[in-house]
């Protein structure tokens, strides 16, 4: 467990290893396809929790810029006839404007501000996502083409499993790399203090900006690639809902971890479906086990965990 | 001189033998004020490249203010700081830092969410690459200059006397040695100006005294120091020239000698008329 927070490469393989074995021990389908969720879950949590976790900021807006890709590539697909791959990056590229518009002023403002003003962001994405029906199909969502690429269409839940797992490996790496690296640091000194980090010459508010767009590109990116590997996009996927639900993950599986927010993301994904014995108190045993997590560990699952191993390896 | 200190340490004699440097900082009618108390009140002064310069005074004498004031985390209500001869007043600390100014903090400013090293190596941030994409995507000429970087921060931080903690979480090491970590990591910026709040704040006698040896072999580097500290005994053993503070105003200025003896200035601190 410590490998897997402190050790880039072990932690890669791991990680890579559990994504190989793991259809082995699904019996079909519907298991492949809980995967994949956690999967797309995950990489936005990786990209949502250099935010959360590194830079010490939060969004709740976050699935708004997730419904932007999707939708991006939804229409542009769908509508307009782009190639998937083109819509991909013109989604990803708008929300990355998007967000670096709208962050300059609003990273001015700090804890319960910033949470409003984020929030206030995807509201304001979902409404239009639900009214602009023309556009979007409206609350009963849209049909999205399948995925092609050099004439290969991806379909078919085995097909977009290995998609999916590589794409995750590829973020996490990606993720390990930025925080290990200078930008990564300052990020990290953002957080821990913002007046030290500008006397030895960090601009605080260039830092705080890039890394909001660049965790809304990562949510873009996934929302574009889950519209075409679900078929059906309805803004419930861009609600604020769903915002908090990616925020819970990143807290639940460890801020500023990166193995811990695709640990989160992977258990959150993977709870409900495990609470539906409990039928009606489903949401109540969720909720539960979210407080009682939250309360015995306050640091999230991963470096809870990852804190008593060597202390088992003492006694 | 012993009615300030209670100790007969001797001020520096090389002093009054030193050449005069250039000016480095030069503050000039500089005032703040906050809802109409003023807190820093048309003060002027200068510093010499090469000088340890002390600032002193009683507690609200306005010293940490004006450290704020010239390192940009205040803006001045009037007056101009001229740092190596250009205007800077009132400009963001980090491109002050981009200029060659750094400072430590009274409180502490540590990045608790890392490691002590790691602290030290985000004051090197100016001389890295930190743009997005060579980070995302781990350039060899950045891990190699990232490597360089580590080694560099870790001799800073043998420098201060902070070996045993290359390693340790900044929010694992004890008081004193934070104390020096934030002077390592202003170090690591290679600032020609380096403003230290209260360094020996909290610290036992023989801290202290590590501490001026650190500050005599930063300003024997070339660096040129202001501090403010109320450890009488560190600021007239190792100080060329002191600026004495009360209420926001400069109440006298000279070599420790010139300023410990200023009948004004005993009056300030024993609160009485001389």
């Amino acid at each position: 467990m410590n490998a897997l927070l402190h050790g880039r490469l072990t932690g890669l393989l791991v990680l890579g290893a559990v994504i190989a074995i793991l259809p082995a021990f699904l019996p079909n389908n519907f298991y492949l396809d809980i995967a994949i969720l956690a999967g797309f879950n995950a990489m936005v949590c990786v990209g949502l929790n250099l935010l959360i976790g590194y830079a010490g900021q939060i969004s709740l807006g976050h699935a708004g810029f997730f419904g932007i890709g999707a939708y991006a590539s939804a229409v542009l697909v769908g509508t307009y006839g782009w190639p998937p791959v083109l819509a991909l990056l013109a989604g990803a590229a708008a929300v990355g404007l998007l967000a670096f518009l709208v962050a300059k002023p609003i990273l001015r403002l700090k804890g319960h501000y910033l949470a409003m003003a984020t929030l206030g962001i995807g509201i304001i994405v979902s409404i239009v996502l639900r009214t602009e029906s023309g556009l979007t199909g409206g609350p009963d969502g849209m049909m999205v083409e399948p995925f092609r690429i050099f004439g290969v269409e991806l379909y078919g839940e085995k097909v977009w499993y290995w998609v999916v797992g590589v794409l995750l490996v590829g973020v996490v790496w990606l993720s390990l790399n930025l925080i290990d690296s200078p930008m990564g640091r300052a990020l990290r000194a953002v957080h821990g203090s913002e007046v030290a980090a500008e006397v030895v010459g960090v601009d605080t508010a260039r830092f705080k900006v890039l890394v909001f767009a660049l965790s809304a590109v990562f949510a873009s990116v996934a929302g574009s690639l889950f519209a075409h590997y679900a078929g059906l996009i309805t803004p419930a996927k861009a609600d604020f809902f769903k915002s908090i639900e990616l925020v819970t993950m990143v807290v639940f599986g460890g801020m500023a971890s990166t193995f811990g927010a695709v640990v989160g993301a992977v258990v959150l994904t993977l709870l409900p479906q495990a609470l539906t014995v409990f039928q009606d108190y489903q949401q109540i045993v969720l909720g539960g086990i979210l407080m009682a997590t939250m309360v015995f560990m306050p640091k999230g699952l991963l470096p809870t965990l990852a804190a008593l191993l060597p202390a088992r390896r003492r006694a | 001189m012993k009615m300030l200190t209670g100790t007969d340490i001797a001020p520096d004699t090389s002093t009054q033998v030193r050449r005069v440097g250039r000016p480095i900082l030069k503050v000039e009618h500089l005032s703040r004020e906050f809802g109409g108390v003023l807190a820093i009140g048309d003060l002027s002064f200068t510093v010499a490249a090469g000088d340890i310069h002390s600032i002193i005074g009683p507690n609200g004498a306005g010293k940490t203010t004006l450290f704020n004031l010239v390192t940009g985390v205040y803006k001045p209500s009037g007056g101009r700081v001229l740092f190596d001869g250009a205007d800077v007043s009132g400009m963001a600390p980090y491109k002050l830092a981009a200029r060659g100014m750094s400072r430590t903090f009274q409180n502490l400013q540590i990045f608790f969410n890392m490691t002590a090293l790691e602290n030290v190596m985000v004051g090197r941030h100016l001389h890295l690459n930190t743009r997005l994409l060579p980070a995302l995507f781990r350039f060899p000429s950045l891990v190699r200059k990232d490597r360089e970087a580590r080694d560099r921060a870790a001799r800073l931080m043998a420098d201060v006397g902070l070996s045993r903690y290359v390693d340790a979480d900044a929010a694992a090491m004890p008081y004193g040695a934070l104390k020096r970590l934030e002077i390592a990591r202003a170090l690591a910026s290679e600032p020609k100006l380096l403003l230290l709040d209260e360094p020996a704040a909290g610290l036992n006698a023989t801290e202290s005294r590590e501490i001026d040896e650190v500050i005599k072999t930063v300003a024997a580097g070339g660096i040129t120091v202001i501090l403010v500290e109320h450890d009488m005994k560190m600021v007239m053993g190792i100080s060329h020239r002191i600026t004495a503070l009360n209420h926001g105003r400069k109440l006298a200025e000279g070599t420790p000698e010139e300023v410990a003896t200023n009948p004004e200035v005993v009056a300030a601190y024993l609160g009485a008329a001389p």
